[in-house]
């Protein structure tokens, strides 16, 4: 039914909507919204048998969730930022033991500094933690995602995160589409668990593994991740068929017949870079967009054939791979190895910084002329990094970096003044 | 004709007599029907103190539940031993997940049985006292808080083996670990430190918790049976030697533990919903010397001198257990 709802709100829905059994989460901004919904959706009755728990920290809430996974339970939590490399050993043991959670990733930044806002340093340190990633554009594409996720999940036996901004989405009202019981029901079947710990049958899991086949092991794992590059677009497809609406698969294009320039992208981002892309086609400039919709396993040469034929690739990430630059964009040059298309990378909304379309087509017009540094901060603040540069060179004993900063750029709260 | 009850211990010696007993008294070792949940071909050292605690341990808690248990593993000793790869020494379904999640996996594990109305099998977690005392802490905590349907079991060889001895919050004082090495001023882990978890137990208030020794295997069984046999969180912390680290003569396990016990250092306890309601009198108290001096890991407390102030603290801290639990009186305190 569409309705206005929250983004925290839908996502709750839908998950409630695929009958999950055990739900544990500990409580971080900005994932509150999602968690309390469904505490209260369990609690009131409305989720079936689901049991909810309230565990003492991130690394107790997936842990809970390994252990009601391996008993045949449909699992589920949510998390973010400190949460979720607060909870980083266990995720890294529900991929290498096989168990398909579905977890959101309220997108959030890495302090320290802390800071609560929008970016994707969380899930980005956990890229290669063995959880497939998908991230959501908009708020229906999230609802939808959880209900392609734990099918996803449970055909592999490989934990998913879902990814969607923090606060752009999960706290955005915007009218949003769910499903009925029965529609969803019929998409997602019940959990079949390819491992069980069970007094009838009884098995050993989680055994030690020596030099003699971790590596097999690893490599059927990597096998697993590679089938999900088949396996995603095959679920969004048959979403597509029954519930009549675009959502999820690798990646998604917009105006990229006849670009020479395209703006590759994850996440909400791609609304703002989807309104740039078309001002700029109105100044004549060729441009197009790509949103990989899928980042692990990461569609190489699915991007590969939808890039090669242009000229000019502008990844743009909220992320930062401190002492190289780009994450996302290293990937794509990956998958670009050896053709020749220049690949820049853009950081951008860091700590949830806002992205203009005002301040995206500077960027690629500058990236058009040849004058984008490499890695390119979108709206760094020189005039503050090169006064904290110098007062550094004068003073030893210069203080803590955040504090200066904050009151160098004359800010109030979050707003500059 | 007169009759007289034959007592357990009419003998004088410390023989399990399971011949005197009733058929039902008997240890669930001694039956035909015992589970073998650890089985034998394990790779635990000679004269292991935790797969003796661990086997009499989950076998009992199989008995108690039917053989309908699940039991939940944390990185340590007992896991390395009992499941390289592809060798598992447990016939029952045993996960490990890590180090420090035991009790949030075994709680998950009961929330799922919850969530499909299985309410006919039983969970356990268990670890050592590094997973349980230390890295688990805030799991655990967790799990007894929530009152969630496990039972805990922590075998406490007081310092991290499985990495090559290590102190833990769990390491007398005194003792030599390898980061407590006898060496300076203050040789071995330092006097006031460490935590007691089975008294952290009490305080949230869960319905049980009890303290054992594979001493005594039928207390142990005893206290294993009354947990099962009861909702909601519980805790069971034994005492068991490690060769390995102690220094101990491995043919001395059973030795050094009962002087654990009957030194007063490791006092017997049952409590219920935060109250002591019974321990295990001392039949024959010793000196703390008398543990102490079986172990290599208390060797610098004699030679090359006599440590008198610090045995003088070990016997105090045997002395207020005494006190405490009521160990040599005929009556709790």
């Amino acid at each position: 039914m569409l309705a206005q709802r929250e983004g925290s709100q839908a996502v709750a829905e839908a998950v409630v909507l695929c009958r999950p059994e055990v739900i544990a989460a500990y409580p971080i901004s900005p994932q509150t919204h999602i968690v309390e919904r469904l505490s209260r959706m369990v609690k009131g009755g409305d989720a079936g048998r689901c049991q909810y728990l309230n565990a003492e920290s991130e690394f107790g809430a997936l842990s809970v969730l390994i252990g009601a996974s391996a008993t045949g339970a449909r699992t589920y939590t949510a998390t973010t930022s400190q949460g979720l490399l607060f909870m980083a050993e266990a995720v890294y043991n529900a991929a290498g033991l096989g168990l398909p959670i579905v977890m959101t990733i309220a997108n959030r930044a890495v302090g320290a500094p802390i800071n609560i806002w929008n970016d994707h340093s969380d899930s980005m340190a956990l890229r290669d933690a063995g959880w497939i990633q998908l991230y959501a554009e908009t708020n229906q594409e999230a609802a939808d995602l959880h209900i392609q996720a734990f099918r996803l999940a449970e055909e592999l036996s490989c934990p998913v995160m879902v990814c969607m901004d923090g606060y752009i989405l999960t706290h955005a009202y915007e009218p949003i589409d769910l499903p009925d019981q029965s529609e969803v029901d019929s998409f997602l079947p019940p959990f079949s668990p390819v491992q069980l710990l069970d007094p009838s049958d009884p098995i050993s899991i989680g055994a030690m593994v020596g030099p003699e086949a971790f590596t097999e092991v690893k490599y059927l794992a990597h096998r697993q991740h590679l089938r999900a590059l088949t396996l995603v677009p095959d679920i969004a497809d048959s979403f597509q068929q029954q519930f009549h609406r675009e959502s999820g698969g690798l990646y998604r294009t917009y105006r990229m017949t006849d670009a020479d320039t395209v703006v590759v992208a994850l996440g909400s981002v791609i609304g703002t870079i989807k309104d740039t892309v078309d001002e700029l086609r109105d100044e004549g400039i060729a441009i197009g967009c790509l949103k990989v919709g899928c980042y692990r396993p990461f569609p190489a040469m699915q991007l590969r054939a939808a890039l090669e034929g242009v000229t000019r690739v502008i990844v743009v990430e909220k992320d930062l791979a401190v002492g190289i630059g780009g994450i996302v964009s290293a990937d794509v040059r990956m998958a670009l190895n050896g053709l020749p298309i220049p690949v820049h990378t853009v950081i951008a909304g860091l700590g949830g910084r806002s992205i203009s379309a005002e301040s995206l087509k500077h960027m690629v017009r500058d990236a058009r002329a040849e004058r984008l540094s490499e890695p390119y901060f979108l709206d760094l603040n020189m005039r503050v990094v090169d006064e904290e540069l110098a007062r550094r060179r004068e003073e030893r004993q210069a203080g803590p970096l955040a504090e200066q900063l904050i009151r160098a750029v004359k800010a109030i709260g979050t707003k500059v003044v | 004709m007169t009759t007289q009850r034959i007592k357990f211990y009419q003998t004088g010696t410390y023989t399990a007599g399971n011949r005197l007993l009733d058929d039902e008294a008997r240890t669930v070792q001694s039956r035909p029907d015992r589970t073998n949940s650890l089985n034998s071909g394990h790779r635990a050292c000679q004269g292991c103190g935790e797969a003796l605690g661990a086997r009499y341990a989950i076998d009992a808690a199989m008995r108690a539940a039917q053989k309908r248990l699940i039991a939940i593993n944390a990185t340590g000793c007992l896991e390395v031993f009992s499941s390289p790869y592809p060798e598992s020494a447990w016939q029952i379904p045993w996960m490990h997940s890590l180090f420090g999640n035991a009790p949030a996996v075994a709680s998950g594990v009961a929330a799922a049985l919850r969530a499909k109305g299985r309410d006919d099998v039983k969970v356990v977690a268990q670890g050592g006292d590094g997973a349980t005392v230390d890295i688990g802490f805030g799991c655990l905590s967790g799990m007894f808080e929530r009152n969630d349907e496990v039972l805990y079991i922590c075998y406490d060889n007081e310092a991290y083996m499985n990495t090559g001895i290590q102190r833990s919050g769990a390491t007398p004082p005194f003792a030599r670990t390898n980061t407590t090495q006898a060496v300076g001023e203050a040789p071995g882990n330092r006097l006031g430190t460490g935590k007691n978890v089975p008294r952290i137990a009490m305080a949230h208030g869960i319905p049980y918790v009890a303290t054992a020794s594979v001493a005594d295997l039928h207390d142990l069984e005893a206290k294993v049976a009354t947990a099962m046999g009861i909702k909601g969180a519980r805790y069971i912390h034994i005492h068991v030697p490690c060769p390995l680290g102690w220094g101990s003569d491995p043919a001395h396990t059973m030795k050094v533990a009962r002087m654990a016990v009957e030194s007063g250092l490791f006092p017997l306890f049952e409590a219920r919903a935060g109250r002591v309601v019974d321990r295990t009198k001392i039949r024959r108290k010793v000196s703390v010397e008398r543990y102490l001096e079986l172990q290599a890991r208390f060797k610098h407390l004699f030679a090359p001198h006599r440590q008198e102030e610090a045995i003088a603290a070990i016997q105090a801290i045997a002395d207020q257990n005494i006190a405490t639990y009521g160990l040599t009186d005929s009556r709790l305190p």
